[in-house]
């Protein structure tokens, strides 16, 4: 089958899942996801972490993140959560760390040294440039 | 513990992740678009000083989505340009994300040695 058919093929295959149920789950679990990094800020912030109970919150779901993908769990939670777990920083962890797993296949480095950043790279790119950019304006007219 | 932050963490937060599917559902642009976007919106709003409120506000609900990642790119910089300078904008905005950025590279590597790809497409 060529390539136009094959994605034909999954778009009639794959449910039409749109509307405000696909919404609330995202709600639901974006949320969800915050609510678990405020009690870890709390927790850390509770063992005199301060602002960088912030830091090391996010950390933390980072590491969960990766466990889960690497448990095969995150995955099938996204399935049903959308962007409920792709905004949060757990979901950039994920597309690292299950990117890393799959493409291992193809070697360690241009397989999962490479692939790992297929999502990730595009963000710390644009970031950073967008970040760059706003340390010029800071330095011309701050 | 304050319940009330945590009701507004996960209040914030939802509503930026239900935004993002909103995107998907109703425009063209794929996940790895998205999370460019919420990136480099984050590092607007960073930037001109919106988001900080919003932290201030919903904690961890404005931290943990990736516009939290951006942020925290825009203050990097604006602190490293305040002490270093023109060299504080090429060096704030990954000293200030390195942690995040070499945990995630870290737990990546360490996955993709020990686990395996459930589903093979």
């Amino acid at each position: 089958m060529t390539k136009q058919e094959y994605a034909q093929w999954t778009q009639e295959e794959s449910p039409k899942s749109k509307g405000p149920m696909n919404i609330l789950k995202a709600f639901v679990f974006g949320g969800g996801i915050c609510a678990i990094g405020q009690l870890l800020v709390f927790f850390y912030q509770s063992r005199g972490a301060g602002e960088l109970g912030f830091v090391f919150a996010s950390l933390s779901l980072v590491v969960l993140s990766a466990v889960l993908t690497g448990l095969n769990v995150y995955d099938n939670i996204a399935k049903h959560a959308g962007a409920g777990t792709l905004v949060p920083i757990t979901g950039f962890a994920n597309s690292m760390v299950s990117a890393a797993m799959e493409f291992k296949t193809e070697g360690y480095i241009l397989g999962l040294g490479a692939k790992m950043f297929s999502i990730a790279g595009p963000v710390i790119v644009y970031g950073v440039s967008a970040s760059v950019i706003y340390g010029i304006i800071l330095v011309l007219f701050g | 513990m304050d319940l009330f932050l945590l009701l507004k963490a996960f209040l914030v937060g939802g509503i930026i992740c239900a935004i993002g599917q909103v995107l998907i559902d109703y425009t063209k642009l794929t996940p790895a678009r998205i999370l460019v976007s919420y990136v480099v919106l984050g590092v607007i709003l960073g930037g001109i000083g919106l988001y900080q409120p919003l932290i201030d506000f919903a904690g961890a609900g404005a931290t943990i989505p990736l516009t939290g990642f951006g942020a925290t790119l825009a203050k990097g910089v604006r602190e490293a340009v305040s002490s270093d300078g023109l060299f504080g904008a090429f060096t704030g905005g990954l000293t200030a994300s390195a942690g995040g950025i070499t945990v995630a590279i870290i737990a990546a590597l360490l996955a993709g040695l020990l686990c395996k790809s459930s589903e093979k497409s």
